[in-house]
Order: structure tokens, then C-alpha cells, then sequence
């Protein structure tokens, strides 16, 4: 049941926020603050008492909710939880108190409608965390993207509504192409077994012809890979995560990007495994490609938002890597770089959108200096830069890291392409730092440096990079029964369809 | 007749009653309430009057109306869209400066033509039912008569309706001089045989049949009248095009395209492919370049006759309840859609440009979330009754591996979607603080239907396992 509340408390809360936002604008705030905190510590809840978690001698899920929906088709409201999906979930509720308080100050204009919005594509990415049946999946993954673009289209920047088109059209359009393969999944299951479902654990014994798979498999994979970005589908990112407003960032990057690596990782690669592993060559390549190109655009933004969407496109890069190498290292690295860049990259948005409230731009050529003036709000940005360069010591280190390892293992040429983009991303870190903090302040800009409120959102960022860059072991307990259980899955149908094969 | 044959038929019977009744009444008293109230009733009573003819189903009515299940299902749902049109067409026309009641009469005739076609089962009923819809929508779409779009919308569809309707007769001659017969079973009976009839005079008859029907659904390269009729009509006949008109000859396709088995039929299928990608594409293409409310939701229904088609070519064992179900979240949707232009509509002009929908969320945010919730069901987006007809369709193709034309309906429902949101993006766009008073007068009976509506839509988006089952019940295969 408590998987109904995770969902649940964040719909009433939406619809509570827009009706007092008819009276009260700080009454709104509140509410959706309470409903975020209220998820968070629930979610925190669960963890603790689920923790050592250990999933292969219970049963198939930490929790599950499982109602009939319209059984006639085999569709089921199927919600379940396992180690992956409660770290996710976490970090999305997590994210979403941060976006509350990121946009207390920033928010002015239609306050209801706009934490209505948080609130339900909060909800709809927890859906997709949760849903274990393909139907309620793609129900939740389309639901995100309403929200999403409102909050685009109606708070973000200057050019707010062309981001907001591009990033509907991307998203629709793969997403459609997962629905197809989706159904042809399920016939494909309905004319072997004879029974229709759309749950997850039935279809994923479906054997099918290694041609048929791959051709379903790619309409999962480019839905997964457009939300990731892969490059070549990428270029909906860099306008999207600009032009949205700072709530809108930090859930861009922050959520919407891992809930790709999400499907890869729980459907793309356990579904499909020899079609994944027939993919893997071409996959692996994009990945790096993405890793260097993702970075050495990073190097030439000037726009400080651009910069930092950018990065998320090198970031994401790894996990794609790391997903395609499916080995224990590399998946555990990838778990920790799709939270670390989560904490990381959502605070450079959180502080990047500060920021400009301040001084009203986000181009670097109208910075510099700007450390003699807000000493704290720098050396916090500094800290989440080095983090994201992947200085040993913190979160994303640890990640980057067990990912050239699982890959030196796989191909030293793949795992040398990607240390490259690791070393490209040292250039955009200390670019961004240079230009925008060091220097003289030749603006001379006065600014009122880190509100308390701020205080309280960056503080426990900086402590949980810490924490993943140091002892990553809890998190880590907590993803490798669900890990182990993915690829037991994979391998299990991979061998039944060597033994298919002649 | 017999006794069970009136029966059966005792829906269309009260709607041509209610008809013949509000004429009597007008030519004593005229009153837009009696009217109102009239038509309401008679509505209600037919639809009433649906499970009493359940009880007796499958009937043949002479050898011209087969009535069971599926018929009543289909008037089920043209009575249904009858009274929302009803509902919203009574605030509109009250602004109007225009004899208000015969708008009533024409609207049940209309209905009662778009009833006869789902039930037909001969060439002759098939005909008749068609004229007796056509010619009530040529006046209506004219019935506002002091407007100039009003008019050319009215001539439009008159002229070129009659040359479809030409069209639809030279067909049938031409089948009936190749099979001899004009009653759809035994044609198929005919069809069947081993010698198989005249193809010489069939191919020909049976490519005329599907222009006229496609006109009617307006398919592209049928479809030019549409955009100009549904700009000049008034919104509530519009929606009634749309819906009702359409309803009932996407019915009569149903009935006749399998009853005849001409899914095995080489060329019909082939005919329909390419009208089913040229209306998917085409409309969504040609929408782009709108910004005309009104002509962007014609340019529309095109599209989602398009992709009713689909499920339609793809006639594996789901086709039929995908294609219904489909044209229920259709029905709901489009008048839903052109009620809220009916809503914002006053008594000088229409509410058809995308100025008058700029900044209605920050005015009147519950008319403004209608749209929304319509628009996205267009689009097919999750929580709506659109999304689950779309999954549906794509299912019903998917399960006879129609890929290509599964593609080509995914790639323009994405470029539907660009349009869609930029009407949704000018609902939500200007400054909120504007919100100034609202002229435009409230009409209480059209919000009350929009409201109905939009429950429904999200209802059968989220829950659409009842209907479901009605419509398996309904339809067998």
C-alpha cells in the first residue's frame, strides 16, 4: 500500500496546492513542500526497514501493490519495488523538495497550476520507477510529459516554448515507437503461450526469433535512449534544460534523464538480452561518442545552463556505456552516477538558476569575479563542479570509476575513449569555474551571497556527494540484489536462446 | 410488419415522432424552451427506448433494416451525440438572430438518417438514410443565413454532397447489375459462390460505393469540403458532422465491408491503405498550416478517421471493437472540442481564431482545462479516452502485423501533435495578471454538457473496462 501513498500523497497534494494557491501563494508552497518531505520520509522509511535488502531468498518484491485493471486485455495496476526502483524513487522524492524550495522565490506567476505540475510529474516519474506492467509503464511514462511541458512552456526562459515543442515532439514520437513494440510484445507472448498480460514477469520468458527481437527491442531502446540522451538524439536536451525554469532543470536532469537508464536497465537489456547483445558493439560506440562530444560541447557553451545540460549528455554517456558493457562493476558504477549526477547536476541548476535571479543572465561573459562577492554561493558551485568532473572523493568518482573498470574488462579501447571524455570534462569544470567565479569583478556586481533557504537545499547535496564518494557501500547493498536478479534474468534467457540456436 | 418488427425499430420510430411532433408544435406556438424541452425528451425517450428493442434483438425489419445489437449500439451513440449537440447548440442559437426551432427538427431528422444508415442492410435503406442526413445538413449548416460563411458552407456541402451521393448510386447500380441483388446477404452469399460475379461491372460499382462513403468520412482526396464547411457551420452542426454523420456511415462501412468479406479482396484493401495513409498524413500536414481553430479540429477528424482505419484495414479479431471503441473516444472528444468553441462563441462571430483561445486559462481556467483535456485526448496522451482508443487501434493493427501503416499512423499523430499543443500553448500563454472580466455570457446547459463530457472522457480513459464490455457484447468477432 505504501507504494499507493508515494503516488497518491503527490496527486492530492498537487490538487491541494492549486486550489489554495486561489487564496495563498505560501500556503501552496507549503503544501507541496509537506507533500514532497511527506514522500521522502516514507521512502526513507521503507529503505530502512527493507535494509540489508536482500531480494533473492524472499520474495520476487520489497513491497507490491497489484490491483486488476481491465483484466479481459490482461492489464493490471501493478506497482512493485525492488532495490533499483526504491533508490530511484528516493532520489526522485529527494529532487522534488529541492525543486520546491528552488522555486520558492523564482515562482510567481500562477503558483497554484505551476506546483500542480511539480507535484504530478513527480508522480508520473514515481509511476514509472514503480509500474511493473508494460500497459500502467507506458500509461506513466507518456502522463510525465504533460506536466513537463507545462512547466517548460509556461515558466521557462526566452525561448521557452520552441524547447517545450522540441521536447514533446522527441519524447512523443519515441515514445509511441516503444507502444508498438510494446504490443508486439504482447502478441508476440499471446501467440506463444496463448495468454494476453502485460506483466513484466511473464513477457520477460518471451522467446522470439533474433530478428523479430531486435526490431522490438530498438522501439524500447530509442524511446530509452531519446529520454537518456544518446547522441544522436540529443538535441532536445540542451534547449529543454536552458530554457525551463530551475525546478524544471533539476527535474530534467535529475529524473526525467534517469528514467531512460531506468528502462534500459530494467526492461532494454533483461527483455531483450541477445538482441541487447547483438546491439552492444553499436551501443557501446554511441556511449562513448556521446561521453566526448557531450563534453567538448560542454567546453564551448557560454551559457552557463547550457553548459551544465551538456554535461548531463557526457554523464548519461557513462551509464549508457555501463548498461551495454552488464557487468557487475559497471552497473554498479552506473547506479552511482545516475544518483550522483542527480545530486550534482541538479544543485549547478539550483545554483545556476540562484543566480541568475540575482544578476538576470546566465551568460559567463557577463561574470567573473563574482567569488569576492558571493564567496559561499562559489565555493558551493565549485564543489558541485569538481564533483562533476569526477574528483575522487565524491559521488561521481566512485561511479565514473567502477564503469572504466566494468569496461576495461569488455574492450580497453571503449574504456580509453570514455577516460578521454573524463578528461575533457577537467576543461569544461575549470572553464566553468574560471570565468564565472575567478578573476576580477569587472561588473561589479554587488550580490546578497546564500539565503538560509538556499543553506538548506545545498548543504545536504554537498553531505550526500560526500557520503556516495566515501562509503557508497549501503547504496550499493541496497542495488545489487535487484542487479543480480536483472541479470540472472538476462542470462537465463540468453541461454535459452543459445540452446535455441543451431 | 409484425408486432416484434416495431419493436425493434421503436428508436427510429420516436425520433421521427419527436420530429414530426416539434413541427406541429412550432406551426401552433413558437417557444425555443418547448422546443428545447421537446427535443430532449423525444432524445431521451429513444435512447430509453434502446433496451426495449434489446430485448428482442436480432430482428429483421422488412429486408431493408437488420436491427441487433450493433445497430442499437451505433444509436445508442448517434441519440447520445444528438443531445450533447442539443445541449449546446440551445445557448448558441439564443444569441442568434434567426428562427431558432427548426434547427431541432433538422437536427432529428439528421439523426434519424445517420440511425437508418447503421442499421441498413440494403442498398435501398443504405441510400435513403444517407439523403434524409444529407439533406438536413445542407440546411443546417446554412442555418445561420445571414452569415456569408454560413451560406458558402451550405452550398458547398450541397453540391458536392449530391455528386458524392451520384457517385454512391452509379456504384450501386453497377453492383446490382453484376449480382442482381441489393440486400447485403445475399450479395455476399452471391460474392461467395464459385463463379463469383461480374468483376467487370463489381470493381468499378464497389470503387464509387467507397467514394461516396469516403466523402462522407471525409478521406483524403475526399475531404477538400470539410475544412470550409466546418469553418462556416455553426460549431454544435460542425460537431455534428463530425461525430453523428460520420458514426453512422463508419457503421454502415463496418456492416457491409465484412459482411461482404471484402478484407479478402484485394484491391478494396489496397484502395483503403492508400486512403488511410493519405488521410493520416495529408491532414496532419495540411493542419500545420492553420490557425483557425475550427479548421485545425476539421483537418482533425480527418486524421482520426485515418486512423480508425487502421484498426479497420488491419480486421483481425480485435478491428471492430478497436474501431468502435475508437469512435466513441472520437464522438466524445470532437464534440467536447467543439463545444467549448460553441461555449466562447457570441452572436457576432465564432470563436475560430487562435487570438480568442489566447491567455482562457487565466480567464476561465475550467472552459480552458476542457480544451486541454480534449486536445490531449486528440493527441492520445494517457488519462484520456483518446489514449486508450489509440492503443487500441495500434493493438488491433499490431495483432495483424500491419507495421507500416502502425508507422506511418505514429509518425503523423506526432505531427497532430504539434498543432495540438499550439492551441494548448495559447490557452496557457499571456501575462496572468490580465485577467480581466469575462463578456462573453455564460451558457449554462452547453457548460453542464461540457462538464458531462469531460468526465466522460477521462472515465473511459481511465476506466474504460465497462464500455469495453459493452461494445464485446455488442459486436460479435
Amino acid at each position: 500500500m505504501i507504494l499507493i501513498w508515494f503516488i497518491g500523497i503527490l496527486l492530492a497534494g498537487g490538487i491541494a496546492c492549486w486550489i489554495a494557491a486561489r487564496w495563498s501563494a505560501p500556503v501552496c508552497r507549503w503544501i507541496a513542500l509537506g507533500a514532497t518531505i511527506a514522500d521522502f520520509v516514507l521512502s526513507l522509511a521503507l529503505w530502512v526497514r527493507s535494509y540489508p535488502v536482500n531480494l533473492l531468498q524472499q520474495q520476487e518484491w520489497l513491497r507490491q501493490v497489484n490491483w486488476n485493471w481491465f483484466p479481459d486485455a490482461g492489464i493490471h495496476f501493478h506497482l512493485a519495488i525492488d532495490g533499483l526502483s526504491l533508490l530511484l524513487v528516493v532520489l526522485t522524492f529527494f529532487l522534488g523538495i529541492v525543486s520546491v524550495l528552488a522555486s520558492w522565490t523564482e515562482i510567481r506567476e500562477g503558483v497554484g497550476f505551476f506546483h500542480l505540475n511539480l507535484l504530478w510529474v513527480l508522480a508520473g516519474i514515481t509511476g514509472v520507477f514503480l509500474a511493473v506492467d508494460l500497459f500502467l509503464f507506458y500509461f506513466a511514462w507518456e502522463l510525465m510529459l504533460i506536466p513537463m511541458y507545462f512547466l517548460i512552456a509556461i515558466w521557462g526562459h526566452e525561448r521557452r516554448v520552441y524547447a517545450a515543442v522540441k521536447f514533446f515532439l522527441f519524447t512523443q514520437l519515441s515514445g509511441l515507437l516503444m507502444l508498438i513494440s510494446i504490443l508486439a510484445l504482447y502478441m508476440i507472448h499471446h501467440s506463444a503461450t496463448g495468454v494476453y498480460t502485460f506483466e513484466y514477469s511473464e513477457l520477460i520468458g518471451t522467446s522470439m526469433p533474433l530478428h523479430t527481437a531486435i526490431w522490438v527491442m530498438l522501439g524500447f531502446f530509442i524511446a530509452f535512449a531519446v529520454k537518456l540522451p544518446m547522441v544522436p538524439f540529443h538535441t532536445w536536451l540542451p534547449d529543454a534544460h536552458t530554457e525551463a525554469s530551475t525546478a524544471g532543470s533539476v527535474i530534467l536532469a535529475g529524473l526525467l534523464l534517469k528514467t531512460g537508464a531506468y528502462g534500459l536497465l530494467r526492461f532494454v537489456v533483461p527483455l531483450f538480452p541477445a538482441a541487447a547483445h547483438w546491439f552492444s558493439p553499436i551501443a557501446t560506440v554511441l556511449a562513448a561518442i556521446g561521453i566526448i562530444y557531450g563534453a567538448v560541447l560542454a567546453f564551448g557553451q557560454t551559457d552557463l545552463k547550457r553548459l551544465v545540460a551538456y554535461t548531463s549528455v557526457s554523464h548519461l554517456g557513462f551509464v549508457l556505456l555501463a548498461i551495454f558493457v552488464w557487468n557487475k562493476l559497471a552497473l554498479e558504477g552506473a547506479l552511482i552516477t545516475i544518483i550522483a549526477h542527480g545530486i550534482s547536476t541538479g544543485a549547478l541548476f539550483v545554483l545556476v538558476g540562484g543566480l541568475q535571479e540575482r544578476i538576470h543572465t546566465r551568460e559567463m561573459d557577463r561574470m567573473g569575479g563574482l567569488w569576492h562577492t558571493i564567496p559561499r554561493l562559489s565555493g558551493a558551485a565549485m564543489f558541485f563542479a569538481m564533483a562533476s568532473i569526477g574528483l575522487p572523493g565524491l559521488g561521481d568518482f566512485v561511479g565514473e570509476f567502477l564503469i572504466l573498470l566494468g569496461t576495461y574488462k569488455v574492450s580497453v579501447g571503449l574504456a580509453v575513449a570514455a577516460a578521454i571524455g573524463v578528461l575533457a570534462s577537467t576543461l569544461y569544470g575549470l572553464k566553468f569555474i574560471q570565468r564565472a567565479f575567478h578573476g576580477s569583478n569587472v561588473h561589479h556586481w554587488e550580490l546578497h551571497d546564500l539565503f538560509a533557504r538556499e543553506v538548506v537545499i545545498i548543504a545536504p547535496m554537498i553531505v550526500i556527494l560526500l557520503w556516495l564518494g566515501l562509503f557508497p557501500r549501503p547504496v550499493l547493498n541496497t542495488f545489487v540484489p535487484a542487479m543480480q536478479k536483472l541479470q540472472e534474468q538476462a542470462a537465463r534467457q540468453y541461454q535459452a536462446y543459445e540452446r535455441g540456436q543451431p | 410488419m409484425t408486432t416484434a418488427g416495431l419493436i425493434a425499430i421503436l428508436p427510429l420510430l420516436l425520433l421521427s415522432g419527436t420530429a414530426v411532433g416539434l413541427m406541429l408544435i412550432i406551426s401552433i406556438h413558437r417557444s425555443h424552451r418547448i422546443a428545447l424541452g421537446l427535443t430532449l425528451l423525444g432524445l431521451a425517450a429513444a435512447f430509453g427506448s434502446l433496451w426495449i428493442s434489446a430485448e428482442i434483438v436480432p430482428q429483421r425489419v422488412t429486408s431493408l433494416l437488420m436491427i441487433d445489437q450493433y445497430a442499437l449500439f451505433y444509436f445508442g451513440m448517434v441519440i447520445a451525440a444528438t443531445i450533447a449537440v442539443v445541449g449546446l447548440a440551445y445557448g448558441y442559437l439564443e444569441q442568434q438572430a434567426v428562427e431558432k426551432e427548426e434547427f431541432y427538427i433538422l437536427l432529428l431528422t439528421a439523426a434519424l438518417g445517420a440511425a437508418v444508415l447503421a442499421a441498413s442492410s440494403h442498398f435501398v435503406s443504405f441510400f435513403l438514410g444517407l439523403e434524409v442526413l444529407s439533406i438536413s445538413l445542407y440546411a443546417l449548416n446554412a442555418y445561420i443565413y445571414p452569415r456569408k460563411t454560413a451560406l458558402e458552407a451550405g452550398i458547398k456541402y450541397l453540391v458536392l454532397a449530391a455528386a458524392s451521393a451520384a457517385f454512391l448510386l452509379f456504384g450501386m447500380a453497377l453492383i446490382y447489375a453484376a449480382v442482381g441483388t441489393m440486400e447485403f446477404g445475399h450479395m455476399a452469399e452471391l460474392m461467395m459462390e464459385s463463379a463469383g460475379p461480374n468483376r467487370t461491372l463489381l470493381l468499378p460499382g464497389l470503387a464509387m460505393i467507397i467514394t461516396g462513403i469516403a466523402f462522407k468520412l471525409a478521406l483524403v482526396p475526399f475531404h477538400m469540403w470539410t475544412p470550409d464547411v466546418y469553418q462556416g457551420a455553426p460549431p454544435p452542426v460542425a460537431a455534428f458532422i463530425a461525430t453523428v454523420s460520420k458514426g453512422g456511415m463508419f457503421a454502415l462501412l463496418l456492416r457491409y465491408f465484412y459482411r461482404l468479406e471484402l478484407h479478402n479482396y484485394g484491391p478494396v484493401v489496397v484502395v483503403f491503405t492508400i486512403i488511410a495513409i493519405a488521410s493520416m498524413l495529408g491532414s496532419n500536414l495540411l493542419a500545420l498550416l492553420q490557425s483557425n481553430v475550427k479548421r485545425i479540429l476539421a483537418y482533425s477528424s480527418i486524421a482520426h478517421m485515418g486512423y480508425a482505419l487502421v484498426a479497420f484495414i488491419a480486421s483481425g479479431e480485435l478491428a471492430v471493437q478497436a474501431v468502435t471503441f475508437y469512435l466513441v473516444a472520437y464522438f466524445v472528444t470532437i464534440i467536447g472540442a467543439f463545444g467549448v468553441v460553441t461555449v466562447l462563441s457570441n452572436s457576432e462571430e465564432d470563436a475560430e481564431s487562435l487570438e480568442a483561445y489566447r491567455g482562457l486559462f487565466w480567464r476561465r481556467p475550467a472552459l480552458a482545462g476542457v480544451m486541454t483535456a480534449m486536445l490531449l485526448s486528440l493527441t492520445g496522451i494517457p488519462v484520456t479516452a483518446g489514449f486508450i482508443g489509440k492503443f487500441y487501434v495500434v493493438a488491433a493493427g499490431a495483432s495483424s502485423s500491419a507495421w507500416a501503416l502502425i508507422i506511418i499512423l505514429v509518425v503523423s499523430s506526432v505531427i497532430g501533435a504539434f498543432y495540438y499543443l499550439r492551441v494548448i500553448f495559447a490557452l496557457y500563454a499571456g501575462a496572468p495578471e490580465d485577467r480581466g472580466a469575462e463578456a462573453a455570457p455564460r451558457m449554462a446547459l452547453g457548460s453542464s454538457v461540457l462538464v458531462v463530457l469531460t468526465v466522460l472522457l477521462i472515465w473511459l480513459g481511465v476506466y474504460p473496462a465497462p464500455l469495453l464490455h459493452v461494445i464485446r457484447a455488442a459486436l460479435p468477432g
